[in-house]
C-alpha cells in the first residue's frame, strides 16, 4: 500500500508551483507503485490469494477505516463498527435473495443495497447519539456492550435475524453477466470499493466536515465556544463511518455468501479494533496495512505454530501477543514505528538536530 | 435519604409504591387472580433470590473494576479474565485439598498479585494515556483467555460446595396455600440452596466493610482524594504509587474472589470471562462509574432483570438487560448514582 505523503511529490522540483503541474503529475510515486501493483495481482496470483487474502484485506480493511476515522479522526473509539456492518449484510440478506426463502424478500439489488447501507446509518446514528453522551473512554465500553447486546439480539431473534442460522447462500448480483463471486472479478470489485473509501476518507478528513471534526477531537470546548454543534458532528461521524462499514458489510457477507450472529460477535468486533490500532489510526493506510497482516496471520498462522512445534490452536496467543507488542512499544500502531524510524533517521546522530 | 425525598417527591412516591407492592408479593399469600396472571409466586420468589444472590456475584466483580476505573481512570477490559482465572483457581485449590474455604483466599491472593504485577509492570509505563490502558488490557484478555484455554482445557469446571452447605435452607416464606379435599390446609414453604444465601451475605459483608474502609478510615480518605483529584493528592505528599498498587491488588483480588463464587453458583469455561466482564460493564455503567453504591445498585438491577427475564420472557432476557443499560444512558448518561 502507498505511504501517506502526499505533499512530498513537489520537492523534487521546487520551481514549479503544484498548482501549475497536470494532476497526473501531482500523484506521489508510492501511489502508482501500489497502484499498478494492486491492478496486475490478478495476472500472476493464485485465486485463493485474489479471493481469501486480498478480497478479505480489503474488506476488513474498509471496516478497519470505518474505525480509524471514527478514533483517528474523532477520537471515539468504537467497539460497534462490525455491528454496523453486520446490519448492512443482514439486511442484504433479509430483503435480497438467501436460502432462508421465508423470511427473505427476493427485492433487487438496486433496492436491497441502498436500503441496506440507509438502515445501516439509521441505526449508527440512533447508536452514535447513545454513545456520544458520554466521553473518551467510555465510549468503549460503551460500544462493547452494544456490539453485545446486537450479538445476542441477532442469537435470540427468529423472526427477522433466523437466530443462531443466520443466513445462507446471500450471493451478489449476477451484474453485466459478470459472476462477481468469482475470483478476478470479486478481487476488482473489493479492489474498488476500498480504493473508494480509502479516498473518500482521504477527502473528508480535507473537507469542512473532517477539519471540524479534528477540531472537536482536540478541543470539544473551544469548537463550541466557536459556535460548532459538537455532538452533531459526533453524531454525524459515526453515521459517516457506518457507510463505509456497511459497505465492507455487504461485501463481507458476499464473500462468505452467509451470515449469523458470529460475524457479528464480540471476538470479530475486537478484531476490528485490533487491525486499527496495529495498523495506526492517524491514516486510513493503517487500516489496510493491519487487516492484511491480520489476514496472513489468520491464514497462515496455523502452519507457523505447527512449524515451531505448537498446536494450531494457539493462533488467538499469536495475535494477541503481537498486538500487545505493537500497542506497548508504539503510540500509534505501526505507522507510529514508521514515523519514528523515519525521524531517528532524518536527526543528526551527534547532535539530535533535524537535518535539512 | 429526606434529602432526596425532599428533593424528588414524585420519584420517592413511585419507588415507595415499588417497594409495597415487592413486600406484599413476597409476603402475601397471592390470590387466584395474581396466579393465573404471572405465574405461581414459587417461580417469582425464586427468581427474585436467584437475582437478588446474582446480584450479590455481579457486586463483588464490578466492585473491583469500578475501584480501579475510579481511582486510575483504566478501564480493566482484563477483568474478566481476572475472574476466571480465580474461578479455575479456586477449582483446582477446593479439588485438590478438599477445603473450600481455602480457595478464597488463595484465589484472592494470586490473582491480587497478578493485578499487582499487571499495574507495576504495564500500567505504570502508560499512565495518563487512558486509551493505551484499555487496547493492553484487550490484548491481556486475548492472552490470558487462550493461556487458560491451553492449560485447563474447554471443559466446565464446577466447584462443589462443603456438605454443610449444600442443604436447603427454609426461608419461612409461604409460596402457595392449598385446601386439600379432606379440609386439611397445606402450606408450602420455599426452600432455597443455603450456599447461595451464605454467599450472598458473605458478599454483603464485603460491600459494607469497602464502605466502611471507604468513608472511615485513612486509606478510604487517600483512596477518596484519589478519585477526586489525583494529581492534587500526589501533590499533598502522599505516596499515591502506593495506593494505586494496593487498590489494584484488592480490585484484582475481589475478581478473583468472585471467580470462586462464580465457579461454585454456575461453573468456570471459556468464555465466562467475557460474560462477566459485560456484565461489569453494564453494571458500572448503569450503577455510576467509580462508585460502590453504584456498583451495588447496578449489580442487583442487572441481577434481577435477568434472572425475571429469563423466567417471563425467556428469548429476549439477554437483552433486556442492555435495555436497561440504554435507558440509563439516555436519561441519565452519568449512571444511576454517578456523578456529572
Amino acid at each position: 500500500m502507498a505511504m501517506p505523503e502526499i505533499t512530498d511529490g513537489g520537492g523534487a522540483r521546487p520551481s514549479v508551483r503544484q498548482e501549475d503541474r497536470l494532476w497526473i503529475e501531482r500523484i506521489p510515486a508510492p501511489y502508482w507503485v501500489a497502484g499498478v501493483i494492486l491492478l496486475i495481482i490478478p495476472a500472476f496470483a493464485s485465486d485463493f490469494i485474489m479471493f481469501q487474502i486480498f478480497g478479505w484485506t480489503f474488506i476488513l480493511g474498509m471496516i478497519a477505516t470505518s474505525l480509524m476515522f471514527l478514533g483517528g479522526y474523532g477520537g471515539m473509539v468504537s467497539l460497534a463498527q462490525m455491528s454496523f456492518a453486520g446490519v448492512a449484510g443482514y439486511m442484504v440478506a433479509i430483503f435480497g435473495d438467501s436460502a432462508i426463502d421465508t423470511i427473505s424478500m427476493g427485492w433487487p439489488w438496486y433496492i436491497t443495497i441502498p436500503l441496506a447501507l440507509m438502515i445501516a446509518v439509521l441505526f449508527a446514528t440512533l447508536i452514535g447519539w447513545l454513545a456520544v453522551r458520554t466521553e473518551g473512554i467510555y465510549t468503549i465500553m460503551i460500544t462493547l456492550a452494544i456490539a453485545a447486546a446486537f450479538f445476542y439480539f441477532t442469537r435470540q431473534n427468529y423472526d427477522i435475524f433466523n437466530g443462531f442460522q443466520g443466513f445462507n447462500s446471500v450471493f451478489p448480483p449476477q451484474l453485466f453477466g459478470v459472476d462477481w463471486r468469482r475470483p478476478i472479478p470479486f478481487y476488482y470489485l473489493t479492489l474498488f470499493w476500498a480504493t473508494v473509501t480509502y479516498f473518500a476518507v482521504l477527502y473528508v478528513s480535507r473537507a469542512p466536515f473532517g477539519l471540524a471534526l479534528q477540531g472537536v477531537r482536540d478541543n470539544p470546548r473551544r469548537m463550541a465556544a466557536l459556535g460548532f454543534n459538537v455532538t452533531a458532528h459526533r453524531v454525524a461521524a459515526y453515521a459517516f463511518s457506518a457507510l463505509i462499514a456497511g459497505m465492507g458489510g455487504i461485501l463481507l457477507t458476499w464473500q462468505s455468501a452467509q451470515i449469523s450472529p458470529g460475524t457479528v460477535g464480540i471476538q470479530p468486533a475486537i478484531d476490528i479494533l485490533i487491525i486499527a490500532v496495529v495498523g495506526g489510526m492517524r491514516h486510513p493506510v493503517g487500516a489496510f496495512i493491519g487487516a492484511f497482516l491480520y489476514v496472513i496471520l489468520k491464514t497462515f498462522a496455523v502452519d507457523f505454530l505447527i512449524a515451531v512445534g505448537l498446536s494450531g490452536d494457539r493462533f488467538q496467543l499469536l495475535i494477541g501477543l503481537g498486538f500487545l507488542l505493537v500497542v506497548f512499544f508504539s503510540e500509534d500502531g505501526l505507522l507510529g514505528l514508521w514515523e519514528k524510524l523515519r525521524a531517528s533517521r532524518n536527526r543528526d546522530p551527534l547532535t539530535g538536530e533535524v537535518r535539512q | 435519604m429526606r434529602a432526596f425525598a425532599a428533593r424528588h417527591p414524585i420519584w420517592s412516591a413511585i419507588l415507595g409504591a415499588f417497594a409495597l407492592i415487592l413486600l406484599y408479593l413476597i409476603f402475601a399469600i397471592w390470590p387466584e387472580w395474581l396466579v393465573d396472571g404471572i405465574g405461581r409466586k414459587k417461580v417469582f420468589l425464586n427468581a427474585l433470590f436467584n437475582g437478588i444472590t446474582l446480584g450479590g456475584l455481579y457486586f463483588l466483580v464490578a466492585s473491583g473494576f469500578t475501584l480501579i476505573f475510579g481511582l486510575m481512570r483504566n478501564v480493566n477490559l482484563a477483568h474478566g479474565s481476572l475472574y476466571l482465572l480465580g474461578g479455575y483457581i479456586g477449582f483446582f485449590i477446593a479439588d485438590s485439598t478438599g477445603l473450600w474455604l481455602l480457595a478464597f483466599p488463595v484465589a484472592f491472593i494470586v490473582v491480587g498479585v497478578l493485578g499487582v504485577f499487571l499495574q507495576i509492570t504495564v500500567f505504570r509505563r502508560m499512565e495518563g494515556q487512558d486509551l493505551r490502558q484499555t487496547l493492553v488490557t484487550i490484548g491481556i484478555s486475548i492472552v490470558m483467555a487462550d493461556l487458560m484455554l491451553w492449560g485447563v482445557g474447554g471443559d466446565f469446571y464446577n466447584i462443589t460446595p462443603p456438605r454443610w452447605l449444600s442443604g436447603p435452607f427454609e426461608t419461612g416464606l409461604v409460596t402457595s396455600q392449598r385446601v386439600r379435599s379432606s379440609g386439611e390446609v397445606v402450606t408450602s414453604y420455599l426452600k432455597y440452596p443455603s450456599v447461595r444465601i451464605v454467599i450472598f451475605a458473605a458478599s454483603l459483608v464485603i460491600g459494607l466493610a469497602m464502605w466502611l474502609v471507604l468513608n472511615r478510615t485513612r486509606i478510604g480518605m487517600l483512596i477518596r482524594a484519589g478519585v477526586d483529584d489525583r494529581d492534587m493528592l500526589s501533590a499533598t505528599g502522599a505516596r499515591i504509587q502506593l495506593v494505586f498498587v494496593g487498590v489494584f491488588f484488592f480490585g484484582a483480588g475481589l475478581a478473583g474472589l468472585a471467580g470462586v463464587v462464580g465457579a461454585t453458583f454456575q461453573s468456570a469455561a471459556p468464555g465466562e470471562d467475557i460474560r462477566f466482564l459485560l456484565a461489569s460493564l453494564v453494571v458500572v455503567i448503569v450503577g455510576g462509574m467509580g462508585s460502590i453504591p453504584g456498583a451495588a445498585l447496578g449489580a442487583l438491577l442487572i441481577g434481577c432483570a435477568e434472572q425475571f427475564g429469563s423466567v417471563y420472557f425467556p428469548t429476549y432476557a439477554v437483552v433486556l438487560t442492555f435495555l436497561i443499560m440504554v435507558a440509563v444512558l439516555a436519561f441519565r448518561p452519568q449512571g444511576l448514582l454517578g456523578r456529572s
